[in-house]
């Protein structure tokens, strides 16, 4: 540990960033995990772990991309272990959120929230970075640790199979053009 | 772009592709899933730090505190 009057700012710098990252990278675990304790178990862990490497981030380079990097490999690793056992989303993600404009009903949100927990991990992380988290595709790269032509590809198959599994529970919901509707329903046998 | 995905799924990949007239519905579709993620993730960001990070930082902070008696003033702004 570094304990010059210099490093002690700029730790002290990168210790309030990462504060500030918390909620989105709380938000980002949850999104990932669909489970509210094992999210806040993995922000910890990362939490924990950045402030034990906090040298060995360079001040000026990009912080929130560093955090996300060490919560992507923790829940990745963490995943591989669990891979074989049943889903455990909890349901209290649904019941944590409030009421939106922008969600007809609790019922479409757990619809949307079962839909994206179907995704393989590899697509749902890269759509929920570039997605929600605001990265860019060169950032999101970056954090999976892959090529960005890989993290396009993954980011629109998420998308294609989110549609195609929203579709064929709620097609009313996306609007009233029949034909479409056919199509959709047709692409499913 | 899908190669790897045509063993298993590529005829309903396909379709996809090869019909104009999903494009628009696929938008509806796709604006609806982004506004959704966004909303969802939005929630839990605006909910903040539960209890338990806050206590965990107090007390690693004084932590910090017994190994840096020296005043931080100036970079603060």
């Amino acid at each position: 540990m570094a304990n010059t009057r210099a490093s002690k700012d700029s730790e002290r710098s990168v210790r309030d960033g990462i504060l500030a990252t918390l909620p989105s990278l709380r938000a980002f675990a949850i999104s990932l995990s669909g489970n509210v304790d094992r999210a806040d178990d993995l922000v910890q862990e990362t939490l924990l772990r950045a402030l034990a490497n906090i040298d060995s981030f360079e001040p000026g380079t990009n912080l929130p991309a560093w955090l996300f990097t060490i919560l992507r490999n923790l829940f990745r690793s963490e995943y591989r272990k669990r891979r074989r056992e049943v889903e455990d989303n909890d349901g209290r993600f649904a019941e944590t959120l409030k009421t939106h404009p922008e969600q007809n009903s609790r019922i479409e949100f757990e619809e949307f929230q079962q839909a994206l927990a179907k995704l393989p991990a590899d697509q749902r992380e890269a759509l929920i970075l570039v997605g929600a988290s605001g990265f860019s595709y060169e950032e999101t790269a970056e954090i999976c640790g892959c090529a960005v032509g890989t993290v396009k590809s993954r980011v629109n198959r998420a998308r294609v199979k989110l549609a195609e599994l929203l579709s064929i529970e709620g097609i009313d919901d996306f609007g009233p053009d029949q034909a479409s509707r056919a199509v959709v329903a047709g692409s499913g046998r | 772009m899908n190669e790897r995905k045509s063993a298993k799924s590529g005829s309903k990949m396909q379709l996809y592709d090869a019909i104009p007239k999903h494009a628009a519905l696929n938008r509806q579709i796709q604006d609806r899933i982004g506004q959704q993620l966004r909303a969802m993730y939005n929630d839990v960001v605006s909910q903040g730090i539960p209890d338990r990070f806050s206590e965990l930082l107090k007390k690693l902070d004084e932590q910090v505190e017994d190994t840096d008696q020296a005043p931080q003033d100036e970079e603060k702004r």
